[in-house]
């Protein structure tokens, strides 16, 4: 029995048509029941979903966001889709983690037009999980206001997300395993890192100081950040000429 | 109708029989402007195929790939479904046939049943349900199954009233006043010029023998029971319960060839040429469902002959728990306490055991429908020695009558593939002799002009279904349509009991004019299935398709959350909502209408090519026939006959003949394709032939480019002039070679080159090859001693006749195992060189020496050599074992993904000649399919570039191997422009642009983030927005 106050998580699932959202479709036929979180919104290729669609789900306060394509090889489309999509959610996890969030409220799954029951089992192990989990942002100790700089970080700074991604962020081959292990090297780490994360940080950082100028302390604590860390990206940014410190009223400005 | 001054009504093809392949040949005729009668004896078309649960090799579910067929047909203006419908009569000739059609009474008015099944759930009588093989219960009233065309239920014999004079329940409920029992059998008489024969076939009836148990044991079931046990539309949702107890079968047994490949009083004596595969299917799914099952597989030889059938045979080997025994096996008993049943079996290395299973299926064979001999008297046309109908070597497609053809099964055991593409056939070969009078029957859709809607607001209608009660009896329907008029931009909301129905479809339409709607929302059931029809009214209602949306409220909720009405009525609410946010934002859409351009391009002229560019030209189209030789006939110049005895040297002759002769056929010998761009419709191939270049223009391409015979390293061959290939054999043979005929000992080795790590497939023809052979020189000299020595015979079909007839000529046939295949060395016995073949041999149990005069290797049969740029040019694809790809293994057979291009022969997969004769004349059936049109639409939900916010960083065009982005020159610079042709409207190229600049439509970020926002967002009220006249036309039903 559900009471009316226990938390219900909102849930977003983007599918595509030919293998995930057939899932679904399937899973409706069979009568296969699952909790009623998740609201589907149907895509051609799982490849067509961006980091705008995932980061503005979340802005918008939804407590996850669930992406369905089809089997690795058995994209409709020669352009082989889930395989983009799969890097993309390598990346997004990532940047979940960075800032803050439990990168579970992300999932991806392949779901062929025949899983029924797969879907069904997908959509309660992710519903059950996802309520445990409980409210974005709440259950991970943010408050609204943090939690909605934190995404902002992360929304005005897509353009470029989208360039390093399709550029420097896909697995070197489009085969299952080199894919699958790809995302596990120390190379991807270091590279999501250094051209995504850090620059989620720097983003955020040019949202706080937008407000104001502040000293580095202060930005210091707001972050979440070392000095040594901090100062890595006051360097970085202010090279780049976003930032720079006034020294008459001792604290960064955005430039 | 009946009985007007002209004999009838008029069409130009009959199709006999409502299964996939009748359904495949009527929307193939239908399509290229001939009037279609589909006439099916069931109360539904669909056929066998409805009734599996997946299918091999893929496992695709059936009914999802076959019913969007059904809808087609339907909804095709060229076709007229006749169920339960029989042929009486057949009179006159090729071009003018009259035909008596008797239809049964359904005592239910498809005119007017809406399909809502109250009368099945008041329905008294509860008898045996034939689509689930009577494993479970249906109502004398009922719809054959749920997708069936006509969605219209039909009354059994074993209704009460039609036994009786009683109740006439179903007469009192139903609303729309549809049961009709003054309903007799009505003859119809039709005019056709042609007939296309696709009765199927029929699943072999073990009861006749009982000599399985089957009918005496419960828990025995066949092959095809099975599959509804499987399938989640079956009698169990999909679980799988043993009939006895209804308790979870823990060890299943499969007992192969049931009545098929049995010479015996009541079996037949072919391989039915499914069993193998669907067996291993089977198997597949029954440890899908249940992990811990334990299966064992009794089988005679495993006949994995088809494309990827060999790695599905080895995916279920591999699996755990089962195990594939070889060895004769009957059922033994029933266990009275337990009622499992007991098999007997021997195997090589045990002797005889007895096992105890707990369900038993038997894999039954295919045998001619059960109506064959009446059909064959009914058309005038003849059988063959099984009783399927008899065909022609040359065509399997001609029966014995001109004007009557064949497709599907009724040929003679056959997968879906090849039903498909042989009823493809048959309904070209109908379209060769109707060409003259293609599209004067025809007829086409005629829509209103569209509505220019670029100056309005948005207006939305939102249409919410109750699907009878599939929707209406979980989700608030009535409070859903409340809520609709309060979001943004509706105008009127309604609510309908079907609103898929053919009336409430025609009262939307009215609706979308009288209301002046320019976005209309449709809250039912899936878009994968009904949104076809429902984009097919907004053209009716004269507003562009494009401003459709479909709110999945049963499939994605109602069904999955029925026992949560609040809160699947919440969620309703929010996919309605996400819904309308979407429909605000569509646009009108064009559809390209691009001229195609009549011609077409034949790759490859052998035995398939020269046959498409025949059938092509045919049916009045201009073929370029493009051969890398000097001759024309490929592979086949080096056969002498086939199993069957035709003459394969004067088939050639013929085919080249009537090639060369033909006006429309352009023959570019001793050509090589240097380039290859364009697109469906308008192709542009250019081919260098003796030293000359050409452009060719084209609007379709059929690629036959054959395949290669492999060349073995094993066994001597090549060092040790005695070894040959089974081709060289034949040559051999043909001319004549004394040493064939002096042979004392001759010994041919199977599967060579094939079925081995580097080239994991079966090449399909070699064991019939093998046997051909063998059978010529025992015919020419008995005395020579002839070994096979094989892994599994695959003489499968028909052709397991010749088998035997090898067996009875003295043919020594010996099983090897690959870890333990035959070694060859040259040695001299008694002063004679002799080649010495050793192998273990499982039987003997110990290895077998035969000393040879002569040793062939049947060597297989691999992909051309330049198959994959061929691939490159024409943007087709290749599978796994190198040769190429078909846009769907079952129902595209041969079709490539790419439009507009089509494949045949044995550039597919190795195949006999009548196969790939076959296949040829279904590939030039659907390449006349599209040349027919005077132009192919493609989807307007192509890419865009907003010129001025491209950078030209090129990541659209990397990312689209379409290849349909390409940079330009702009007055401001380099930019990507999109060719709508080739964009398929997948949409990656709009994760990969910086700028935004490249969107797709119908899918831009613009309705992603609509959609998103309106979930994430509060709902948007009109109240709060205040900029829509909602007010003025608010409707509640």
């Amino acid at each position: 029995m559900t009471t009316a106050t226990e938390f219900q998580p909102k849930l977003l699932g983007i599918a595509c048509n030919w293998c995930c959202y057939g899932g679904a479709d399937l899973c409706g036929v069979s009568r296969f029941q699952y909790a009623p979180y998740i609201r589907l919104l149907r895509v051609m290729c799982s490849g067509r979903v961006d980091f705008s669609h995932i980061f503005r789900a979340f802005a918008g306060g939804l407590d996850g966001v669930f992406v369905g394509g089809c089997h690795i090889n058995d994209c409709h489309y020669v352009t082989q889709g889930n395989y983009d999509a799969y890097a993309l959610f390598q990346t997004c996890r990532r940047i979940l983690e960075h800032i803050g969030l439990d990168p579970e409220r992300l999932r991806l799954e392949w779901v062929s037009a025949g899983e029924g029951v797969r879907f069904a089992e997908i959509m309660n192990d992710y519903g059950a999980r996802m309520r445990k989990r409980g409210p974005l942002g709440k259950a991970e100790g943010l408050d609204d206001a943090e939690l909605r700089l934190r995404l902002q970080a992360v929304l005005r700074i897509v353009p470029y997300l989208r360039l390093v991604q399709a550029q420097r962020l896909q697995a070197p081959a489009r085969t299952e395993e080199d894919c699958y292990r790809y995302f596990r090297t120390e190379t991807f780490d270091r590279l999501c890192r250094e051209l995504v994360l850090d620059v989620v940080t720097s983003s955020r950082i040019l949202l706080e100081l937008g407000a104001g100028p502040l000293p580095a302390a202060a930005l210091s604590e707001r972050l979440g950040l070392g000095p040594s860390d901090l100062a890595r990206h006051l360097k970085r940014s202010a090279n780049l000429g976003l930032v720079r410190y006034d020294m008459n009223r001792g604290g960064y400005w955005a430039a | 109708m009946n009985g007007t001054a002209d004999g009838g009504r008029r069409g130009d093809v009959l199709v006999v029989g409502g299964g996939i392949s009748g359904i495949q040949a009527a929307l193939d005729l239908a399509t290229s402007g001939y009037r279609v009668f589909l006439v099916e004896k069931s109360p539904t078309i669909g056929g066998k195929m409805a009734q599996l649960d997946k299918t091999f090799p893929t496992n695709d579910c059936s009914m999802c790939i076959e019913s969007p067929k059904f809808i087609e047909c339907d909804r095709h203006p060229n076709i007229e479904i006749l169920t339960c419908t029989e042929v009486e009569r057949v009179e006159g000739e090729p071009g003018d046939f009259h035909v008596t059609l008797v239809r049964k009474p359904r005592y239910v008015r498809a005119d007017r049943c809406s399909g809502c099944t109250t009368c099945v759930s008041y329905c008294p009588v509860q008898v045996p349900d034939p689509f689930n093989r009577h494993l479970s219960m249906s109502k004398a009233i009922h719809i054959y199954f749920a997708q069936a065309i006509p969605l219209v239920p039909y009354i059994d014999d074993r209704c009460l009233y039609l036994r009786e004079r009683k109740c006439r329940i179903c007469e009192a409920v139903c609303e729309k006043n549809a049961i009709d029992f003054n309903q007799r059998p009505e003859r119809v008489e039709v005019t056709v010029g042609a007939v296309v024969l696709c009765p199927g076939y029929e699943v072999f009836d073990p009861r006749l023998r009982g000599d399985y148990g089957y009918g005496r044991f419960a828990n025995v079931v066949t092959s095809l029971d099975f599959e509804r046990l499987l399938c989640a539309t079956g009698p169990h949702e999909g679980e799988i319960l043993r009939p006895s107890d209804g308790r979870r079968p823990h060890r299943i047994a499969w007992i192969h060839c049931v009545g098929s490949r049995q010479v015996l009083p009541g079996g037949n004596s072919y391989c039915s040429a499914v069993c193998c595969s669907y067996t291993q299917k089977q198997v597949i799914l029954a440890k899908d469902h249940d992990p811990d099952v334990r299966c064992a597989i009794f089988h005679n030889d495993i006949r994995s002959y088809g494309k990827d059938f060999e790695r599905f045979y080895r995916r279920a080997e591999q699996l755990p728990g089962v195990r594939f025994i070889r060895g004769y096996a009957s059922v033994g008993g029933e266990i009275p306490e337990t009622r499992n049943v007991t098999i007997r079996y021997a195997t090589n290395d045990q002797g005889v055991r007895e096992e105890e299973f707990d369900l038993v299926v038997l894999s039954v064979g295919l045998q001619p429908p059960p109506d064959a001999r009446r059909l064959a008297e009914t058309f005038g046309i003849e059988l063959e020695g099984h009783g399927f109908c008899r065909t022609d070597q040359r065509d399997p497609t001609r029966t014995s009558r001109p004007g009557i053809f064949v497709g599907g099964a009724f040929q003679g055991p056959l997968d879906i593939p090849e039903s498909v593409f042989t009823a493809g056939a048959a309904g070209a070969r109908c379209g060769e002799l109707l060409a003259r009078r293609r599209g004067r029957l025809a007829r086409e859709r005629v829509y209103p002009p569209e509505r220019d809607v670029s100056g309005e607001e948005p207006r939305v209608g939102v249409y919410v279904c109750r699907c009878g009660a599939n929707i209406g009896r979980v989700v608030d329907v009535p409070s859903t349509v409340r809520y609709a008029l309060t979001l943004p931009d509706v105008v009127h909301a309604e609510e309908s009991v079907f609103i898929c129905s053919t009336e409430a479809a025609q009262k939307l339409a009215t609706s979308i004019r009288e209301k002046g709607l320019n976005r209309v929302v449709v809250a039912a059931c899936t878009p994968r299935t009904h949104e076809p029809l429902f984009r097919d009214t907004l053209r009716e209602a004269g507003i562009n398709q494009y401003f459709f949306d479909m709110a999945n409220i049963r499939e994605h909720c109602s069904w999955v959350h029925s026992r949560e009405k609040e809160r699947a009525t919440r969620k309703a609410r929010d996919i309605i909502r996400m819904s309308v946010a979407r429909a605000r934002r569509l646009e009108s859409l064009p559809e390209y209408r691009l001229p195609v351009n009549k011609k077409a391009l034949v790759l490859g002229a052998g035995l398939a090519g020269m046959t498409a560019a025949l059938g092509i030209a045919g049916q009045g189209h201009e073929v370029h026939l493009v051969e890398r030789e000097a001759e024309l006939g490929g592979m086949a110049r080096r056969l002498r006959r086939t199993l069957e005895g035709l003459d394969v040297q004067a088939l050639v002759r013929d085919l080249a003949g009537r090639v060369y002769r033909n006006p429309s056929i352009h023959v570019h010998a001793e050509a090589v394709v240097l380039n290859a761009t364009g697109y469906v419709g308008d192709f542009r191939t250019t081919v260098k032939s003796r030293g000359r270049v050409l452009e060719l223009r084209h609007g379709v391409t059929v690629i036959a480019t054959g395949a290669d015979e492999y060349r073995p390293t094993e066994y001597l061959y090549g060092t040790d002039e005695r070894v040959l290939t089974q081709l060289e054999l034949e040559q051999r043979i043909a001319g004549g070679d004394p040493r064939v005929d002096a042979c004392r000992a001759l010994v041919m080795i199977q599967c060579v080159g094939c079925r081995d790590a580097e080239r994991t497939y079966c090449a399909r023809i070699c064991c019939s090859h093998a046997v051909k052979n063998a059978i010529e020189i025992k015919e020419r000299n008995p005395k020579t001693a002839v070994y096979i020595l094989f892994r599994d015979m695959r003489t499968y079909g028909f052709r397991e006749d010749a088998y035997y007839e090898a067996c009875d000529r003295g043919v020594h046939f010996v099983r090897y195992e690959p870890e333990n295949g035959p070694r060859v060395e040259a040695v001299e016995e008694e002063g004679r060189p002799v080649l010495r073949v050793t192998v273990a041999d499982p039987i003997l149990g110990h290895p077998l020496a035969i000393d040879a005069d002569l040793l062939v290797l049947s060597a297989a049969v691999a992909p051309a050599a330049g198959t994959r740029d061929v691939g490159r040019l024409f943007k087709v694809t290749t599978n796994a074992d190198g040769f190429f790809q078909e846009a769907h293994v079952k129902l595209r057979p041969v079709d490539f993904a790419a439009e507009g291009v089509f494949l045949c022969g044995m550039a597919h997969y190795p195949k006999h000649i009548a196969e790939a004769i076959g296949q040829a004349v279904g590939a030039a059936g659907r390449a006349v399919t599209l040349l027919s049109q005077d132009t192919v639409v493609a989807s307007g939900s192509v890419c865009t570039v907003r010129e001025s916010d491209c950078v030209a960083c090129g990541a659209c065009i990397a990312a689209c191997t379409y290849g349909a982005v390409e940079f330009c020159e702009t007055p401001h610079g380099r930019a990507a422009r999109v060719n709508p042709v080739l964009c398929k409207g997948d949409g990656l190229c709009n994760t990969k642009c910086p700028t935004g600049a490249i969107s797709l439509h119908h899918y831009s970020d613009e309705h992603i983030l609509g959609q998103i926002g309106a979930l994430a967002s509060e709902p948007e009220t009109a109240a709060s927005r205040g900029t829509t006249t909602a007010s003025a036309h608010v409707d509640r039903p």
